[in-house]
């Protein structure tokens, strides 16, 4: 990690750590330091994963279509580094889990969050993911934090676009409080 | 259509009321493949539109309690025809299978075996489409309640049977119930002290 930071090229990192949080700019000037940079390991990691979250869109109602809206121009999750869609859990850090999820789903989704790379966060969006919304029947989960843990929890029937994207970047300010170093080096990380 | 026409070619079917007007008949269940073959072949019905199942309720012993409405379509005469058949037995219900003469009636047979439990005599691949292969019930069905039963789950799940368990939904009274007065939303809303 310090050789890579000493090889780096520093005007690109200038350039980089202007839209850095503002934990990781307080311990950084260019000019006073000599070309140094010093920072805590947990604001680089942190701020790297919460500015390129992949999404994998598990769309399986109709918040699906506001999901999309979300991924549109109008409402553009590109702003925060987020537009890279993945529909294969092995490229995703994070899954939007937008919809009613039946019991006869449930495994699948489990099944595909449990072939996501840690670190993963999901997103439960709407009411019926979150509790089963409307569908309080025999055939619907009620709530899919009965089967993979949740992050962030939205309200909405069907969410909101701006909704999604708060919930996107309550996220972010989750992931940027995370002990991530510490993590790394546990023994039994992200079980 | 002349009904009298179609009275005379087949006896066995019976006019029924309809309150939208259609042409309807209650047909006996094994006379249904004949009845429906005629109409594809002499009175040009070439689609079958639906299938709907019936049931009368487990309130009632008297008379059928299963039942399915056939609705077909004719491109060339621009009207649909329908028919009833009830099944018979009420603990075994069985209809014969439509699926050598419509293939439209493949997923909506198998759709009616899955939520009602008619059997379909015939049908090629009489397997669930909406609920999971294994589940033991038959949702649509009038005893059956709202909130479920308790089931096995999915094979989907495989490895994973500690995560969750099909459990009755929480209904408190209705399928719709909160407690209004309450001005929190953790204490309106069941779902969040159900002992699931």
């Amino acid at each position: 990690m310090f050789r890579f930071l000493l090889n780096f090229d520093f005007v690109k990192l200038q350039k980089l750590l202007y839209f850095m949080s503002d934990s990781t700019e307080k311990g950084f000037d260019v000019k006073g330091e000599q070309g140094f940079i010093y920072s805590r390991l947990d604001d680089i990691i942190n701020w790297v994963r919460a500015n390129s979250i992949w999404p994998q869109p598990m769309g399986l109602a109709c918040c699906a279509i506001e999901l999309m809206a979300v991924g549109g121009s109008r409402f553009d999750i590109g702003r925060f580094g987020m537009e890279v869609m993945r529909f294969s859990p092995r490229q995703s850090d994070c899954m939007i889990v937008s919809g009613t999820v039946t019991y006869k789903m449930a495994g699948a989704v489990k099944r595909v969050y449990d072939q996501m790379a840690a670190p993963k966060w999901v997103i439960a969006m709407g009411a019926c993911a979150s509790s089963g919304g409307m569908f309080r029947s025999y055939s619907t989960l009620q709530g899919v934090d009965k089967v993979i843990p949740v992050d962030v929890y939205v309200a909405g029937c069907p969410t909101r676009p701006e909704a999604l994207l708060d919930a996107l970047m309550r996220l972010q300010g989750k992931i940027r409080t995370e002990h991530s170093t510490k993590e790394l080096f546990s023994r039994n990380r992200y079980c | 259509m002349d009904r009298k026409k179609i009275s005379s070619a087949m006896p066995y079917l019976k006019a029924r009321e309809a309150a939208d007007g259609m042409e309807s008949y209650d047909c006996p269940p094994d006379k249904l493949l004949e009845a429906a073959g005629i109409l594809k072949d002499e009175y040009e019905f070439q689609t079958l539109d639906d299938i709907a199942s019936i049931d009368m309720g487990p309130d009632k012993p008297s008379g059928a309690r299963f039942g399915a409405v056939y609705h077909f379509y004719s491109h060339t005469r621009k009207m649909y025809l329908r028919l009833c058949a009830m099944c018979p037995d009420n603990s075994n219900p069985k209809l014969p299978s439509l699926t050598g003469l419509y293939l439209s009636a493949d997923w909506a047979e198998r759709e009616a075996y899955d939520l009602m439990g008619i059997e379909f005599e015939g049908h090629p691949h009489l397997a669930r489409i909406l609920m999971w292969d294994g589940y033991p019930y038959h949702p649509l069905r009038k005893d059956f309640p709202l909130a479920g039963l308790p089931a096995p789950l999915p094979d989907s799940f495989d490895g994973n049977y500690d995560a969750t368990k099909v459990v009755p939904a929480p209904m408190e009274g209705g399928p719709f119930n909160a407690s209004q007065g309450d001005a929190f939303a953790e204490k309106r809303e069941p779902r969040s002290h159900a002992q699931i």
